[in-house]
């Protein structure tokens, strides 16, 4: 028995414009969603903003209600089967909210524990353990106003697990996290995994998808556009070369420009503090150095490079593709 | 047994955080003075010392009623700021049991109400503390902060469907001043608007509140609120499936 199985998710929102001639729109933010992830596995779900991450662990946690197709949780549906799923699913979610500013970072998984039917007798050492284990021992009885971010994420991730469940789902649980906290969260991960949970993970980072996942998703626009192993993904663009160049300034036209030239496969543009980077992603028998800088020719460029792909152009070359 | 513990610690944890709340806490210090004093001024021109504690029992349940029906309603709504609501609906316990000890937390605060308005008019206005029934008082108030919790428990699943109901929270505090009976006899309100006073729980709690102070027989109107706080508790456990159906499919509950 797989532990999630989605098949042919949906999920429609209607959303309002106008104040005083209000008019709904139906905007659909899942279209078709399909996905089976095995005990045990880490899969990844990536995909930019409003790509439909969150709704779909949204109707996989039992916190929406698809508007077709089914899921299942262990061999339980999410909707029928509600109460059910969430006593054997853990869920956390990045940022600050989530948590009761006015009890200390041990009432809030007090409490907790007694909603997510803890045994009295289990509790104390339950808590005390997870508080280890997210590295909060001896801030627990601090008001949870007073933590820093890292500290409330990692609150979070101890009231996800507090009743011990077989799957958990992650969504961006690193985001606005300092390095240090980010990668003992990451090491945090890895050690559930090997602990036999099946984890269903949202993130932006590919490194940390790449470090972390069996097994990744790429939706963009509410479908699925590949599926498969990092490597699998990165194989996607292999066959490719990825050409970085240093310019200070850069137009939208210039860069559909480049887009359009013979041979490339995606485009983007990254900030590096003063200067930004042409990131073209390109077949790999093409030369595009001197037709690129060409259409670069009224700006000042700098550095110039070539590398292999990895998993963040497979990335970007799947979530630009129209 | 378990759905009791969790009742009392989730009881115990709300009732924690409304403690800590620095808004809450200057409401619910300011408002019982502010309803005495006013009722206290309006009933003295009457210069009958039985009013005046009459005046003084119906602002103290004023300051009850009023800690249940503005906090219900803006308690929720700090649960969806909070982020917190979601959580709450996806823990595995039915979602009545976890939102009735939160608002029995709220009406708990309005024992602190009632104290304060009856010391203040004792200490400011000279009005007698006296009370016939001590033991039969005592059972009524707890009587009424059980039937206003469950009241509040409606008002609550109700927020969770209706994201701007919160406002019908203060909507609602005024009018049951006065159907209720807090500061007017029911005698003197229009014929039609007695059925709406029984079927409010509130009515039969002040009466029992006043009944047990001024001497006279409480336990049948303390049974009557009783049993409407209880008709409360079951109609909002009954709702709460149908509601948070409604708002899992509607896409509500992340919304602020």
């Amino acid at each position: 028995m797989a532990a999630i199985e989605a098949h042919e998710l949906c999920r429609t929102y209607k959303t309002h414009t106008g104040t005083f001639r209000r008019r709904t729109k139906e905007v659909e933010a899942v279209r078709g969603v399909s996905f089976t992830i095995e005990p045990g596995e880490l899969f990844g779900l990536l995909g930019p903003n409003g790509a439909g991450k969150t709704t779909t662990i949204k109707m996989l946690i039992t916190l929406l209600i698809p508007t077709a197709g089914s899921a299942r949780v262990l061999g339980l549906d999410v909707v029928k089967d509600a109460r059910e799923v969430r006593k054997r699913i853990g869920y956390v979610f990045g940022g600050e909210r989530g948590v009761y500013e006015r009890l200390s970072g041990y009432d809030n998984l007090r409490y907790f524990a007694e909603l997510y039917g803890v045994p009295p007798k289990l509790q104390k050492p339950r808590i005390e353990e997870l508080l280890e284990l997210v590295g909060l021992k001896g801030r627990e009885h601090e008001r949870a106003e007073g933590y820093s971010r890292g500290m409330k994420q990692r609150l979070h991730v101890a009231r996800g697990l507090l009743h011990d469940p077989e799957v958990l789902f992650l969504d961006e649980p690193t985001i606005g996290l300092d390095p240090v906290g980010a990668r003992e969260l990451r090491s945090t991960i890895a050690s559930l995994t090997a602990a036999g949970k099946t984890i269903l993970l949202t993130t932006h980072y590919m490194f940390e998808a790449d470090a972390l996942c069996d097994r990744i998703a790429v939706i963009s626009k509410g479908s699925i556009v590949a599926e498969g192993t990092p490597a699998d993904l990165k194989r996607g663009v292999g066959q490719g070369s990825v050409l970085e160049v240093e310019v200070y300034g850069v137009d939208e036209e210039t860069i559909e420009q480049v887009r359009r030239l013979g041979g490339v496969l995606a485009v983007s543009v990254e900030e590096r503090e003063q200067a930004q980077v042409l990131v073209v992603q390109t077949q790999a028998e093409v030369e595009l150095t001197s037709a690129i800088l060409g259409h670069l020719n009224g700006g000042q460029v700098g550095r110039i490079s070539q590398r292999e792909p990895t998993l963040e152009d497979a990335y970007v070359a799947l979530v630009t593709e129209e | 047994m378990s759905t009791l513990r969790l009742l009392g610690v989730g009881w115990y944890f709300q009732f924690k955080m409304i403690l800590r709340s620095p808004f809450d806490g200057i409401g619910n210090v300011l408002y019982p003075l502010f309803f005495a004093t006013t009722a206290l001024f309006v009933f003295r021109a009457g210069q009958s010392p039985r009013t005046l504690v009459y005046a003084s029992l119906g602002a103290a349940v004023m300051g009850m009623w009023s800690s249940v029906s503005t906090s219900a309603g803006s308690a929720m709504q700090r649960e969806r700021w909070w982020g917190t609501l979601e959580l709450l609906v996806a823990a595995p316990r039915h979602f009545s049991l976890i939102m009735l000890p939160a608002t029995l937390g709220l009406a708990t605060v309005g024992i602190y109400n009632l104290a304060a308005t009856l010391l203040w008019g004792h200490f400011v206005f000279g009005i007698p503390l006296t009370i016939t029934h001590p033991l039969l008082f005592a059972l009524s108030v707890v009587g009424t902060v059980l039937a206003f919790g469950g009241l509040g428990l409606l008002f609550a699943v109700s927020f969770v469907r209706f994201r701007a109901a919160w406002v019908l929270g203060n909507f609602f505090e005024y009018p049951v001043w006065l159907v209720c009976g807090f500061l007017v006899p029911l005698a003197l309100l229009p014929g039609w608007v007695r059925p709406i006073s029984w079927v409010l729980a509130p009515t039969w709690g002040m009466s029992a509140i006043r009944e047990s102070a001024l001497g006279g027989t409480p336990l049948p109107d303390l049974l009557l609120c009783l049993g409407l706080g209880a008709a409360y508790v079951a109609l909002g456990v009954l709702v709460t499936d149908r509601v948070l159906y409604d708002a899992r499919g509607r896409g509500t509950l992340s919304l602020t």
